[in-house]
């Protein structure tokens, strides 16, 4: 900022000290404020290799209930950090309210301004900000959640011991991609109420699916036989769908069902804006250190150490690079939101014609409304410009298994802007990538068998860990599972089943009818 | 506003539950890695972690994803010669590419690099080991724990109970303390007696009467002064200091001997070793030092490394006396049974030469168990006892419990073959 004056640097030294965090925390705030970030409160954790280790093993969640997968995840990345084959992430920051951000002891003075600039001010106001965090997650009531979720899950296991918790959750974690309404907005979560609620749900939710598979004869029967469908619509949100519906689930099962819907819930927008929440972090971080700079507030070493990290984050490897492993989210990100700035502070005669709104328009205001109202799809559709896919030198291709060559569709030239722009947006759109698999009906007179669709895409197929989700759908419902993948045609392609009917069950069953 | 919090002193420890159920969810892929340890590593090695490999698929959480085919429309950054419009052949190794959703493309080629792996911790894989052999918990404490803990004399000190009072000690202290308090008294005394002397050997009528009995006076004051210092005082008393010092007694050696006849399966030998593992595991908690013989026979006996004595294989009929002959003489040749504590373990499939048995047992009763501490034969076979069985079943009772036989068919009869001596130890300790 131009008004700025020159002042000590607040450290010289690479050590950290609690005085130095505190001091580096407020001059990022303060300058966080003049660029209008809005933010929760933060509550900023110092914690050992060995804490990031198990902050990393429930997937960055600060309290989780307990599963064997969380638990491979933490071998995982304890075999591979001892060996010295991976490094940790500097910083974990959870979407609650206040703010969560864990940094690491072993952090430089640098880096942990770094990371306070990244996820206290950069993530922090992403969360804060964004339409989809604000619509499908409720950042105050996450942590309180959490430990609801936990002690439930503890009770069944003490009640209806552990194996019998595992099976469920095994399932439910399946399904958890397919535990989300896309198009509504969900209800705010409350623990308390959720408490409250959870055991009044369990009696009556037994009731209504007790009534869907009556078992006494109707007296239409007998007059003629009419085919009540069931689902009248197909069904995108599995567990919803199976939490209420599924015949031998007891209620706690039910409530498990709804314990993992909900996370995935919690978890829908970061899936949705990686792209945007990274680029903007890393704007944030790259802006607030350069402004502290530029105000004489960090030393040329400090900045020196910033920039090699900065640019390691930032790193493009090529496409026929061995290190290429998709397009770096930090990297299109980071070069999206500095674009936005350079489109509305010094545009060119291309920006004009192609952002006509925004080029010359105020950065700061743009910006921000920018990171409020989109998704990594309808953000890059919007606002990648010609002169960033020149920059990264993007390209389109077209894989078809049932050609011998892959086809150039477009590249980054007046021709192919458009298309490449159009291809990589739908890359980042979750019905894209991933299958689209729909509940589309239920044998209700007959065998209660539960049939699914898969649509397909330009023909891809399912992985072939297909028939063992469908196993676990089987554990959920019950009865005999089938899952047909449909082509564009409607023909069925392949199909997978699953069908045993487990005695015990069925006595089940007719305890509750 | 920013708190800042400084967590690193709470525990670290929070994954352990996880770590757990993965454990106990995976123990048969656990179990059987360890059983591989087990039989690749010497009887002498067992107490280390282990890595274990389960493979990706067996761990995978599946969801739905696409799997490989179809058509894909990929953006990628990087061109350097493309045109739009140019057609490339697909490159290989590379099958359609994993797009931004694809993973566990990669896990279904091929095992080996692709496992799943993690370190298991020394106790784990003990605690793996024993499970196999159904051991009682406190022997699984005992084999875990070095807890033997002896008294020792670790010089004097002035304080201790009565019974462990150092008499000697007490008394020297308490000479040395009387001279030293005397020393000036009695510097007087034999000056003054001196003086006394002198005058009393002058002439009569030199004779100073007045002096000597002023002399003699003093002497007497002299002498009473040096009788008062006590004889004994609290400061001169020393205890034996003993200190508990978590030293195992002495030394042990184990004679390992198995019949390696052509009827000797590896499978057989694999139980075998889980035997010896065990005694091993005993007297390494229990003595300083443990050495290992092993003695494999067939006809003839002969002392071998414990490589050969496992994997290498041999054909032929089997005469057992041969390797009670042998280990008797190295016993004699090499292990002094007053300097050693001698250990045997025995491992057969119950074969041997009809005639050969009487002889066995005869060797055992008379040369071999006087020297030994304990002897444990175990028959690894689902069939009828033959004669070395029926040879050792009549010697039992005159041996007692130093000596125990079992027919095994799988691990968990093992460890039934030393209850005996394994609850002799903790009777020993708890007393």
């Amino acid at each position: 900022m131009s008004k700025a004056k020159r002042r000590e640097p607040i450290s010289t030294g690479s050590e950290w000290t609690f005085e130095l965090l505190q001091e580096y925390d407020q001059e990022i705030a303060r300058i966080a404020k003049e660029y209008r970030l809005d933010t929760y409160p933060n509550q900023i954790e110092v914690i050992t290799a060995e804490q990031m280790m198990d902050a990393y093993a429930s997937v960055g969640m600060p309290i989780s209930y307990h599963h064997w997968s969380y638990g491979k995840h933490f071998l995982h990345t304890q075999t591979h950090y001892q060996r010295g084959q991976m490094g940790l992430a500097y910083e974990i920051v959870i979407n609650s309210d206040p703010c969560i951000a864990y940094l690491m002891e072993e952090n430089t003075m640098c880096m942990q301004a770094l990371v306070i600039a990244h996820a206290c001010y950069g993530h922090n106001s992403f969360f804060k900000g964004n339409y989809l965090f604000r619509t499908w997650t409720d950042a105050s009531a996450i942590i309180d959640y959490l430990v609801f979720a936990r002690n439930y899950i503890k009770k069944c296991e003490e009640r209806h011991g552990v194996d019998a918790v595992e099976e469920i959750l095994d399932a439910a974690h399946a399904l958890m991609n397919y535990g989300v309404d896309r198009y509504k907005r969900p209800r705010p979560i409350s623990p308390e109420e959720e408490k409250q609620r959870q055991e009044e749900r369990e009696t009556i939710l037994q009731q209504q699916v007790n009534d869907l598979w009556r078992t006494i004869p109707s007296s239409e029967k007998t007059t003629k036989k009419k085919t009540r469908r069931f689902p009248e619509e197909p069904q995108e949100n599995l567990l919803y769908f199976l939490e209420k519906n599924a015949p031998l689930l007891q209620p706690w099962q039910r409530e498990i069902l709804r314990i993992v819907r909900k996370l995935a819930q919690y978890f829908y927008p970061q899936r949705q804006t990686q792209v945007m929440n990274e680029g903007w972090a890393t704007f944030w971080h790259y802006t607030l250190l350069n402004t502290m700079y530029d105000e004489g507030l960090v030393t040329d070493g400090f900045m020196m150490e910033f920039l090699n990290s900065h640019s390691g984050v930032i790193y493009q490897p090529p496409f026929d690079s061995p290190y290429f492993s998709g397009i770096n989210p930090y990297t299109l990100g980071f070069n999206m939101m500095s674009d936005i700035r350079r489109i509305c502070e010094n545009p060119t005669d291309e920006d004009r014609e192609w952002f006509p709104d925004i080029a010359g328009s105020d950065w700061l205001e743009t910006l921000h409304f920018a990171m409020r109202n989109f998704k990594d799809e309808s953000f890059v559709l919007q606002y990648l410009s010609p002169k960033l896919m020149r920059d990264l030198k993007l390209f389109s291709i077209m894989d078809d298994e049932r050609k011998m060559h892959i086809s150039i569709d477009a590249i980054h030239d007046e021709m192919g802007y458009r298309k490449v722009r159009e291809d990589l947006a739908k890359q980042y759109d979750l019905s894209y990538r991933e299958p689209n698999i729909q509940v589309y009906s239920v044998d209700v007179e007959g065998d209660r068998s539960l049939t699914l669709q898969h649509i397909r895409q330009n023909n891809i197929p399912l992985s072939d860990q297909t028939q063992d989700v469908v196993k676990h759908l089987h554990t959920l419902w019950g009865f005999d599972v089938y899952l047909h993948s449909i082509d564009g045609d409607g023909k069925t392609v392949k199909s997978y089943t699953y069908s045993q009917s487990p005695h015990r069950q069925s006595e089940q069953l007719e305890l509750n009818a | 506003m920013s708190y800042i919090i400084d967590r690193r002193l709470n525990g670290k420890n929070k994954s352990m539950v996880n770590r757990q159920r993965f454990l106990r969810r995976y123990k048969s892929h656990i179990k059987k890695a360890v059983t591989d340890a087990v039989n690749k590593r010497s009887i002498t090695d067992m107490e280390r972690g282990e890595k274990i490999s389960i493979p990706t698929r067996d761990t995978s959480e599946p969801v739905f994803g696409h799997g490989n085919g179809g058509a894909r429309q990929r953006v990628l950054p990087g061109n350097r010669e493309f045109h739009a419009g140019d057609k490339v052949l697909r490159p290989k190794g590379q099958g359609g590419g994993g797009g931004g959703a694809g993973d566990g493309n990669a896990s279904n080629q091929g095992e080996g690099e692709d496992d799943f792996s993690f370190f298991i911790s020394k106790e784990e894989f003990l605690d793996y080991v024993f499970e196999d052999l159904a051991l009682p918990n406190l022997m699984k404490k005992t084999l875990n724990e070095h807890d033997a803990v002896e008294y020792r004399r670790a010089g004097f000190t002035a304080t201790g109970t009565p019974n462990n009072l150092a008499v000697v000690k007490s008394m020297r202290s308490a000479q040395a303390r009387r001279i030293a308090l005397s020393a000036s008294s009695r510097r007087k005394l034999k000056k003054a007696k001196a003086e006394l002397e002198e005058e009393l050997a002058k002439d009569d009528d030199l004779k100073n009467p007045k002096k000597i009995s002023e002399l003699e006076d003093k002497i007497l004051k002299l002498e009473e002064k040096i009788k008062k210092i006590p004889f004994i005082d609290t400061f001169d008393i020393k205890y034996r200091n003993i200190v508990k010092e978590p030293v195992p007694s002495t030394k042990a050696v184990m004679f390992c001997v198995m019949d390696v006849s052509g009827s000797m399966t590896q499978q057989i030998k694999d139980m075998a070793k889980r035997f010896y593992i065990l005694l091993y595991l005993f007297l390494e908690r229990n003595y300083e030092k443990t050495e290992v013989v092993f003695i494999r026979h067939h006809t003839s006996a002969k002392e071998v490394d414990e490589q050969e004595f496992f994997y290498s294989r041999e054909t032929g009929g089997t005469i057992v006396s041969s390797a009670l002959e042998l280990m008797a003489d190295i016993i004699e040749k090499r292990y002094s049974p007053t300097e050693w504590n001698i250990y045997g373990a025995q491992a057969s499939d119950g074969d041997n030469w009809d005639d050969d048995s009487p002889q066995c047992a005869e060797i055992l009763h008379q040369r071999i168990m006087p020297l030994l501490q304990y002897f444990a034969y175990i028959e690894i076979t689902p069939n009828a006892h033959q004669a070395l069985w029926r040879a050792y079943e009549e010697l039992a009772p005159q041996l007692g419990d130093r000596f125990a036989m079992e027919q095994i068919t799988s691990a968990e009869d093992i460890f039934p073959v030393f209850r005996d001596l394994f609850s002799r130890k903790s009777l020993k300790e708890a007393s």
